[in-house]
């Protein structure tokens, strides 16, 4: 399944970025650290793959005939997904989740607020909504990050090394490749770019505050967004498609 | 984890105008974090439109073994109700 309309693409990759980082959070479900954050992190699970569903309807409308929401959720191989990199990694321990949500979030926050200017009326009203959820998102990752920074020596650490080990993917969110860019100059897509400055101070003082090091830039990995992905997210379609794939089309 | 958490009491307005009612307890680290679960907790299908969370040590109860000397002697003055009064004339109720 390729898209050739520009429109198609820059939803589908918006709608893979939600729902991937919505399964990942999704995982937690019944394992979180206690009950109240278990609730907490689910609902942002929901949140994100609310969103999905909003991207994907309108690609299935974009690309007609028989589509829908779930044929892009359910019946694309992994090289057909063009979410980001840091969205599929896998769930690792709570440190690791919270600086991913916040590293994220803290760009969605971002996004979102200048989606809601598009000239796009569908993509301006997904902003919209999902501007309101990111801002809660952000404050929420904010407290985690600086709970366990000033935490425990362990809580720290952890921190600390998941800060490091996903630095290296944050550079991919603002790439900017012919698609984005034929769309941003029609109003219609978000100049990630432009957001790049912003996004460094927030999350520098964040940093800052949580007596965290801001891990050295030294490598960088991109593909996502050309299909190009890690060996986990086979197996995380493998889980979040079995049903369709063992019995397709069933209803439930 | 949870040996570290305080526990808070949540209080929900369902609407302007109306009080704000108790409607449960969650574990929390702090006062901002306890917000935030009671939103998660108690307002996700649009039950709020304000939020209170008190830390349950912070709340000073009567005790049931108080209920002797609060309550009992009220049984016993049946003119502090209005029903005591004759209603004048052309009046239904007050």
């Amino acid at each position: 399944m390729t898209a050739n309309d520009p429109l198609l693409t820059y939803c589908l990759r918006l709608g893979d970025d939600a729902l991937i980082l919505g399964h990942r959070l999704s995982e937690w479900t019944s394992r979180a650290p206690f009950l109240e954050e278990d609730i907490a992190l689910t609902n942002v699970a929901l949140d994100f793959i609310g969103r999905a569903r909003l991207f994907y309807q309108y690609a299935a409308e974009l690309q007609g005939g028989d589509a829908t929401e779930d044929t892009f959720a359910y019946t694309r191989d992994v090289r057909d997904f063009t979410n980001l990199l840091i969205c599929e990694l896998p769930r690792g321990d709570f440190a690791f989740t919270i600086a991913r949500q916040f590293l994220y979030d803290s760009y969605a926050l971002l996004f979102m607020q200048q989606l809601k200017a598009s000239q796009d009326a569908r993509l301006a009203a997904i902003g919209a909504k999902a501007e309101k959820e990111s801002r809660y998102h952000v404050r929420r990752g904010r407290e985690w990050m600086l709970r366990l920074g000033g935490g425990t020596e362990e809580s720290h650490a952890r921190l600390q090394q998941a800060m490091d080990d996903l630095w290296g993917y944050t550079d991919e969110i603002f790439e900017v490749d012919a698609v984005a860019a034929a769309l941003i100059a029609e109003g219609v897509a978000v100049d990630p770019a432009g957001l790049r400055e912003e996004w460094h101070a927030t999350v520098s003082s964040v940093l800052a505050e949580a007596t965290l090091r801001q891990p050295s830039p030294g490598w960088a990995v991109d593909g996502g967004r050309r299909g190009i992905h890690t060996d986990d997210l086979g197996f995380l379609l493998a889980e979040l498609q079995f049903m369709q794939r063992a019995y397709p089309g069933l209803q439930w | 984890m949870s040996d570290h958490l305080k526990l808070y009491e949540v209080f929900v307005r369902s609407r302007r105008g109306l009080d704000h009612k108790h409607v449960g307890s969650l574990h929390a680290d702090d006062p901002e974090q306890a917000l935030e679960y009671a939103r998660d907790v108690y307002t996700r299908r649009g039950e709020g439109v304000s939020l209170w969370v008190v830390a349950a040590g912070d709340i000073t109860a009567s005790q049931e073994s108080d209920c002797d000397s609060f309550y009992d002697p009220l049984d016993d003055k049946p003119y502090r109700h209005a029903a005591m009064y004759d209603l004048p004339e052309g009046i239904d109720s007050l």
